[in-house]
């Protein structure tokens, strides 16, 4: 895991003193509300319905049991004694003061974390698979590259008033587990014809109202150009970029209306004019790829027996592995999931104590590291075979153990309503009633792989539009109503799901989810997922059933 | 007026001239399009000359003349517009040019470390009440990940 040298740690140490005082001077009145809108949004600081929301970056997702630590501190000390993980892989505390949001990032630092550019029109968090390094189909460790990309993009002077939001995700496996083609960059590792590995670039992805699948506007790109590369699309986006209308001012809008072939053009001219200034050099790259070496793993992992008599035993435990765990490169482990959707509790809400107790558990377990994922969980990504069982009973204690994972309730879920002051109608509450209505674990399992992503508002954090079913909230007049949407995915597939019919009452939601899955059970073929059934038969079959009965 | 200049506090002696306003004297500056029409007239005046950029301007239109202005602003009718760090970054960095290169507007006092770094030199906020911490807030950071433009 990267580790701060001195400049790093002096660069968060003065970013924390600098907003420290801009929090006093808006305190004070020398601050406009604009300008401290904007000053504190870039230091992750939204203003919500109930209090401020603290947005916290967790570069590529990757936490060290410190870090935990931390977290459950803020959490018990400044907060509602929870945080919540977000589909960025950040983490969000709910209920901080605005006074003490300088003492939180102060805290922060003394772990190696802050909150910069985590909201606000600039260059986001830079997000990744969280397999990589373990996972068995990947071609290179995305991570290095992700942190060469953190390091440009942290203070950026050029770039920090974009027209909008600006994300990046780097994927290095065959299998896209960031949603890659749902960002304003996307990163692909791959090999070109000589057999050397470059980056494949993908540009204008998004979601939100007008969600797009990003385009290649380059097919291979050698590694040293990695920032200048960045850098041109950057420049081209902040120039021309719209800023008459937010709703039209991401990227997306300027690649489509300029049209990918002469929105490439301009930016491979910008590009041809800094590229030889701004060449990484192999050492650059050799030095952080030394903070991602592998861990030492145990030789002798492979030869344990007792995994197997435990799954024979212990058929709950056996259940929890075949969903919740999954192939390691390396012999003898596993990466393990751990739910943070048991079914009573808002999806990616993490308790104090939880956060404690993880890390410990990652101490013992993980090599003292816990990654975020895109789906609002959480990974140990090398546990040895012989542990499962042991850390499966300690998981399962702290409700982190719900067989779920990849099933029809690991939902990804907004905070809507209950705390967002954009939401026009509630989400928790849906998912809540969707997990009430799907409690038997066999059903789900035989369901298999059904991604469900709620949002509480056409803004959609909670990517609605690439869920094999996305639930969407919408007001009518005051009351809440959910539009359905069926066959998206943010996976290799990339795909925007489509309408289902009219929107439907509050009441009638879970329903209408069981009986999509209803159909699905009744007219899939053999071994057919979820996503494939409705690729194949389109949403007719769905629709007559779900509102035959209005 | 005062402004800052090279992190000092020092007084502005430059007009800004409007499109329909007679030259007069002294040192003058002007829109990029008085200057695009006018070229030859202003190149005779006896002061120095400085051009005005607003956001949405071309800076490359001013790429073959800026060794004969002394002056670029770059005016910031809203802080949130950030095309005019570009315009700073490509007018110092790209075109070369050398001379004051001054933001003038409704920036923030708290963006001017970014401004200077993307090569500008010269500071005249909109309310003069902001030149302390306009001085102060150029030292917000002694560290960066990224190039600088060298001043």
């Amino acid at each position: 895991m990267y580790q701060y040298n001195l400049i790093d740690q002096t660069l968060v140490d003065q970013r924390v003193a600098q907003f420290r005082r801009q929090t006093e001077q808006y305190l004070n009145g020398e601050l406009t509300e604009d300008q401290f809108r904007a000053l504190r949004l870039r230091n992750g600081l939204y203003v919500q319905i109930h209090a401020p929301m603290l947005r916290v970056a967790v570069p590529y997702g990757l936490l060290n049991a410190p870090q935990l630590r931390k977290l459950a501190h803020i959490a018990r000390t400044y907060d509602k004694s929870y945080c919540h993980l977000t589909t960025r892989q950040n983490v969000q505390f709910n209920w901080p003061k605005l006074e003490q949001v300088p003492d939180i990032l102060a805290e922060l630092a003394t772990v190696q974390m802050h909150a910069i550019q985590t909201s606000g029109n600039c260059m986001r968090n830079t997000t990744t698979d969280p397999l990589a390094g373990v996972c068995i189909d990947e071609l290179e460790d995305p991570r290095p590259y992700c942190e060469l990309i953190r390091q440009w993009t942290t203070l950026h002077p050029e770039f920090d008033y974009l027209p909008r939001k600006f994300k990046i995700a780097v994927s290095g496996a065959a299998n896209d587990r960031a949603a890659t083609q749902f960002h304003d960059i996307g990163v692909h590792l791959v090999k070109n014809d000589a057999g050397d590995i470059g980056f494949r670039i993908l540009v204008g992805g998004g979601l939100g109202r007008t969600p797009v699948i990003g385009q290649v506007i380059r097919p291979y790109l050698e590694k040293k150009h990695l920032l200048s590369y960045l850098e041109a699309i950057l420049r081209i986006y902040n120039l021309f970029g719209r800023r008459d209308n937010k709703y039209k001012a991401r990227i997306k809008i300027l690649v489509k209306e300029t049209g990918l072939d002469t929105f490439t053009e301009m930016v491979e001219a910008e590009w041809q004019l800094i590229k030889d200034g701004m060449e990484l050099d192999q050492q650059r790259i050799s030095d952080i790829q030394g903070h991602f070496t592998a861990p030492d793993y145990d030789p002798s992992a492979p030869q344990d027996s007792s995994l197997a008599q435990q799954q024979a035993q212990h058929p709950t435990f056996a259940t929890w592995y075949q969903h919740n765990t999954t192939d390691h490169k390396i012999p003898g482990y596993r990466a393990v999931y751990l739910s943070v959707k048991a079914p009573d509790v808002p999806p990616g809400d993490l308790t104090d104590s939880q956060l404690d107790a993880i890390a410990d558990l990652a101490e013992r377990y993980s090599f003292g590291e816990v990654r975020s994922t895109h789906r609002q969980n959480l990974i140990f990504a090398d546990v040895k075979q012989a542990d499962l069982f042991a850390l499966w009973q300690q998981l399962d204690a702290l409700q982190l153990a719900t067989a779920n994972i990849g099933t029809a309730t690991d939902i990804i879920c907004c905070p809507g309503l209950d705390f967002c002051s954009l939401a026009n109608a509630g989400s928790i509450g849906i998912t809540k009633e969707i997990n009430e209505a799907l409690d038997n674990l066999d059903y789900l399992h035989d369901i298999g792989d059904v991604k469900i992503n709620i949002s509480g508002c056409m803004n959609g954090c909670a990517h609605q539009s690439v869920g094999h079913i996305g639930i969407l909230g919408v007001d009518k007049k005051g009351t809440e109503w959910y539009q359905i949407t069926l066959g998206g995915s943010s996976e290799n597939e990339a795909a925007i799901g489509e309408r289902l019919g009219p929107a439907v009452a509050k009441d009638e939601v879970t329903q209408a989810i069981t009986t999509i899955l209803a159909v699905y059970v009744e007219q899939r073929q053999e071994e057919e997922s979820f996503l494939a059934m409705v690729q194949r038969v389109g949403i007719d079959p769905f629709k007559e059933q779900v509102y035959a009965t209005h | 007026m005062q402004l800052i200049k090279n992190k000092i506090v020092t007084d502005d002696n430059w007009r800004f001239i409007g499109d329909d306003a007679a030259l007069g004297k002294g040192d003058i500056c002007v829109s990029l399009a008085r200057w695009q029409q006018n070229k030859p007239e202003l190149l005779s005046h006896t002061g120095k000359l400085g051009v005005r950029i607003s956001p949405a301007d071309n800076v490359a239109e001013l790429a073959d003349d800026v060794s004969k202005l002394a002056l670029i602003e770059l005016d910031f009718p809203d802080f949130a517009d950030g095309r005019l760090f570009s315009h700073a970054w490509l007018l110092r960095g790209r075109y070369g040019f050398k001379g004051e290169l001054r933001a003038t507007g409704q920036f923030m006092p708290d963006q001017v470390f970014y401004l200077s770094r993307v090569g500008i030199d010269a500071f005249k906020p909109a309310d003069s009440a902001y030149l302390p911490k306009v001085l102060e807030n150029l030292h917000d950071f002694t560290v960066n990940y990224q190039q600088s433009i060298a001043n």
